[in-house]
């Protein structure tokens, strides 16, 4: 059957037989380096588009219409507008940092694309600590916020980047205990071993109420995360016009605009990966007739359905909530987000280590 | 002034907030001081619209000078336009027919619906959820294309003239009226869905900017702002005009003093209005539209002074009259004037998230503060 | 609610001079500017009169001299009178304060030293409140002329 793995391997195959191994896997480093990057200016066209038409059904507009068909071409004009917009850059702002700062949050962004599994056996680099990697990587980002915030010279870029910081450190605690629990069950932080594990079932139905309140918090803390509303503080337009990115233009501004949805993504695919199988196809118990149906769909097909619907999750959460207030917002995080998750870890070990789930 | 913005010499921090700025609704220039997050003070800098209309108003003659008033709180054109035609009304000592009377009231109350959406819409997207801001458009475009129909015009309207209204009401009024009633208390309860019952927007609103009725008072505070701290300050009620003495409806009053009081005021008046409206869409007098008047209208010498309730609080109009065809001095007490002296006092010590959340229940529109 | 004739007595025991005026429908008393501070303090204070809501402070230009016209209400007893104070100095108008008695006067009384050039004192912040610092003038004032701005009609 014709599938991205297979695609995969006959290119592998054939560049190792025609050249030698050294040159093969040099010459595989600058095609995926070449294919992630790719990829990620086509996700954040298809994320804008998807979160402006998004927003418009839920605000009675029709959303981008005109630019190629049905609007599909509207990200790719103002692509082309931000690219030719000069990039300012402020006087009396560090110049280095300030140039710095977006590509810091891109590429902390990139190196997360890795341990990702797209589809069955497709994976950039399966690495053996992959969950450490992802909560590891995914901290780097609020540098390249703060140095944003703090080198353009302007107090509502501080403001904004200091909420930021103080918002990402919080947060990062019950993404990474809400990753936990999955790992507790699972019993190993290699991402491909976790969804094998989901073979015979998702962790968020297989791991009982633990798993459905790892999940949420999960949710609640990469929404927070990625500074998307409710918890978009560090931009938070109506307080800080536009909080560290005030003074960003051009393609620098393009870059952490990118960078946003890209991470959303990336929260979606790991979040899809840990509790929602990855690739795997939906199996429910002995159902065979029904299991070999959903076996049909390819595996690409599953990780990218789950990822999307979870991003539309959050984009929902976007367009619906009001913005919280920077003490609530730590309030909620260290009063009962922290408090839940520790709760719920020590729950999930006596789950797993009496063998309760499925 | 650009001078003395940077930090203090106890290392606060001083930012402007406008006269640009996404939820000050206009050019209105705030310089904040914060410690932190925390704000130590709030000052704020009039006159970027300024255009003194009070001046205009000694050149303009008694017809004329009521339409300048469209401009000021553009939200509530046609009440101010009201508060104007009274006080010129009340010089030349002259009774509107009865039609007019329920036409002025009608138009004021769809006005202050229209008002009051949009606030609504603009209060929510203050405190950061944007969609509501497009669904209270829907509804207000409704009124809008009422209010196209009989004036002519959608936001600064000029129907009034002095001695009633200055054409007819369109045949179309009464059903597009009731169809806009229909459709709007059918999504009236969306408004409570979407943005009152929500947890996180409570929070932001409840306990925030509290203002006791004792400053309230004192700051001068009229309309929602007052009301929501328990002050009885609806002119319709305390000094009736027009007629509203003899129409069934409560004032919104609440006692917490908060945003969210102010909010739920708010929305309560919306339901009143439509409760107003309700009563008068199907007794409207026929007869005349408007009394007879002459060409040129001279107050006789003297002072007159009038008072109506806009969607924001108390609009005065004083005339003084030297018994020319021009006023000899034109003031306007607009309620966002003395709203907005209250700010400083009641976002001390809360946090610039608050700061936006209490400017969006004050309801502010600058042309009214600025005049 | 007090009749017109007892609130005017009551003014009458803090300031003789006081003229009143029951033309309209309110109670207008007009008194000089050096009587003004105490007849305020009494008008808020007094248990009987508790004006408490100053709703509107103007100044007005007579040509001859200038007055400030306060509007107040008592939302205790809902009786109203309206004070307009004489200021003879056109040259340099000066009356008292009452900001510390009702907060709202603060700004009002702000933009009548912007627009008429009436000085306020002991006023916490006077400064210009609509225009410029640098502006020469008073706006309201009959006397004033911009050549560029105005446009006579």
């Amino acid at each position: 059957m014709l599938s991205i793995a297979g695609i995969a391997n006959s290119i592998h195959q054939w560049l190792n037989e025609t050249f030698s191994s050294g040159w093969a896997t040099l010459l595989e480093f600058v095609l995926v380096g070449i294919l992630v990057i790719s990829f990620f200016a086509f996700l954040g066209l298809v994320l804008v588009f998807m979160e402006r038409k998004v927003s418009a059904y839920m605000q009675l507009r029709v959303g981008p219409n005109r630019v190629g068909y049905k609007g599909l071409a509207q990200t790719l004009a103002d692509t082309i507008k931000l690219v030719v917009k000069e990039g300012l850059t402020p006087d009396g702002a560090d110049k280095f940092l300030f140039n710095f700062a977006p590509f810091l949050v891109l590429i902390a962004s990139m190196l997360l694309m890795a341990p990702i599994a797209f589809a069955k056996d497709f994976q950039i680099w399966d690495i053996n600590i992959g969950v450490l990697y992802i909560t590891a990587i995914s901290s780097i980002s609020v540098i390249g916020v703060l140095m944003a915030g703090w080198s353009s010279n302007n107090k509502y870029s501080l403001l904004g980047a200091m909420r930021s910081g103080a918002q990402i450190v919080s947060y990062e605690l019950s993404a990474g205990l809400a990753i936990m629990t999955i790992v507790i069950l699972a019993g190993s932080i290699r991402l491909s071993d976790i969804i094998a594990s989901q073979e015979n079932g998702w962790w968020i139905f297989k791991g009982h109420i633990p798993a459905i309140i790892a999940f949420v918090i999960y949710i609640i803390a990469v929404t927070a995360e990625t500074n998307r509303a409710p918890f978009d503080l560090a931009e938070a337009e109506s307080e800080l016009t536009a909080g560290f990115h005030t003074e960003y233009s051009g393609m620098k501004f393009a870059l952490f605009f990118l960078s946003e949805y890209v991470n959303i993504f990336i929260v979606c695919a790991i979040g899809a990966t840990l509790f929602l199988g990855g690739w795997m196809p939906l199996h429910i118990g002995h159902w065979e007739g029904f299991n070999h149906i959903m076996d049909f769909i390819p595996s690409s097909l599953w990780f990218m359905g789950k990822t999307f619907f979870l991003i539309f999750l959050i984009m929902w959460f976007r367009w619906t909530f009001p913005r919280l207030r920077i003490d609530q917002l730590l309030n909620l995080e260290w009063k009962y987000l922290l408090p839940i998750s520790l709760f719920n870890l020590l729950l999930v070990t006596f789950i797993a280590l009496m063998g309760w789930y499925f | 002034m650009l001078e003395e913005i940077g930090t203090t010499e106890q290392g606060d921090l001083v930012i402007n907030i406008g006269p640009q700025h996404p939820s000050t609704h206009g050019v209105l220039h705030l310089v904040i001081t914060l410690n932190g997050e925390t704000i130590k003070k709030v000052e704020p800098h009039l006159g970027y619209i300024h255009r003194s209309i009070e001046k205009m108003c000694e050149s303009l003659t008694y017809r004329q000078f009521i339409y300048s008033t469209s401009r000021m709180d553009y939200l509530s054109a046609h009440i101010n336009n009201h508060g104007c035609a009274l006080a010129v009304e009340q010089g030349l000592g002259i009774e509107i027919p009865p039609r007019a009377r329920a036409i002025r009231v009608l138009l004021s109350e769809l006005t202050r619906l229209a008002s009051h959406q949009l606030w609504w819409g603009a209060m929510a997207m203050d405190v950061g959820a944007i969609t509501p801001f497009f669904h209270a458009f829907r509804e207000r475009e409704m009124i809008n294309d009422i209010m196209e129909e009989t004036c002519g015009a959608r936001l600064t309207m000029n129907y009034m003239v002095p001695g009633g209204v200055m054409f007819d009401l369109h045949p179309n009024f009464v059903t597009r009226t009731k169809d806009f009633l229909r459709f709007f208390r059918s999504k009236f309860n969306e408004y409570d869905e979407l943005v009152t019952n929500n947890i996180i927007f409570q929070e932001r609103m409840k306990g925030v900017g509290v203002l006791s009725s004792a400053d309230a008072i004192s700051y001068g505070c009229t309309g929602p702002v007052a009301r929501a701290s328990g002050v009885s300050s609806d002119i319709r009620k305390i000094a009736p005009y027009e007629g509203y003495d003899q129409l069934q409806f409560a004032e919104a009053i609440q006692s917490g003093g908060d945003c969210f009081a102010r909010y739920l005021v708010r929305m309560q008046e919306m339901r009143e209005s439509l409760a107003i409206i309700d009563q008068l869409i199907d007794t409207i007098p026929d007869g005349e539209f408007q009394a007879k008047t002459k060409a040129v209208l001279k107050l006789p010498k003297g002072e007159y002074y009038s008072r109506v309730e806009t969607a924001r609080g108390e609009f005065g109009v004083y005339i003084i009259s030297e018994g020319a065809t021009t006023p000899y001095r034109m003031k306007f007490r607009s309620p966002g004037f003395s709203n907005l002296s209250a700010l400083d006092h009641m976002s001390r010590g809360s946090k610039i998230g608050d700061l936006v959340a209490i400017m969006g229940s004050l309801d502010l529109v600058i042309p009214d503060i600025d005049r | 609610m007090m009749s017109h004739e007892e609130i005017k007595s009551l003014i009458l025991n803090y300031s003789p001079e006081a003229v009143c005026d029951e033309s309209g429908p309110w109670l207008q008393v007009s008194i000089q500017s050096t009587d003004w501070l105490p007849l305020a303090e009494a008008l808020r204070n007094h248990s009987q009169l508790q004006f408490d809501y100053l709703f509107c402070l103007t100044g007005v230009d007579w040509k001859t001299h200038l007055s400030v016209v306060y509007h107040l209400t008592s939302k205790v007893f809902g009786h109203t009178v309206v004070v307009k104070v004489k200021i003879d100095d056109r040259i340099n108008p000066v009356v008292e304060t009452v900001s510390n008695i009702w907060r709202t006067a603060e700004l009002h009384e702000r933009e009548a030293y912007d627009l008429f050039g009436i000085r306020f004192n002991s006023h916490p912040d006077l400064r210009r409140l609509f225009l410029t610092d640098e502006w020469v003038g008073w706006p309201l004032r009959k006397d004033y002329e911009d050549p560029i701005n105005m446009i006579k009609l």
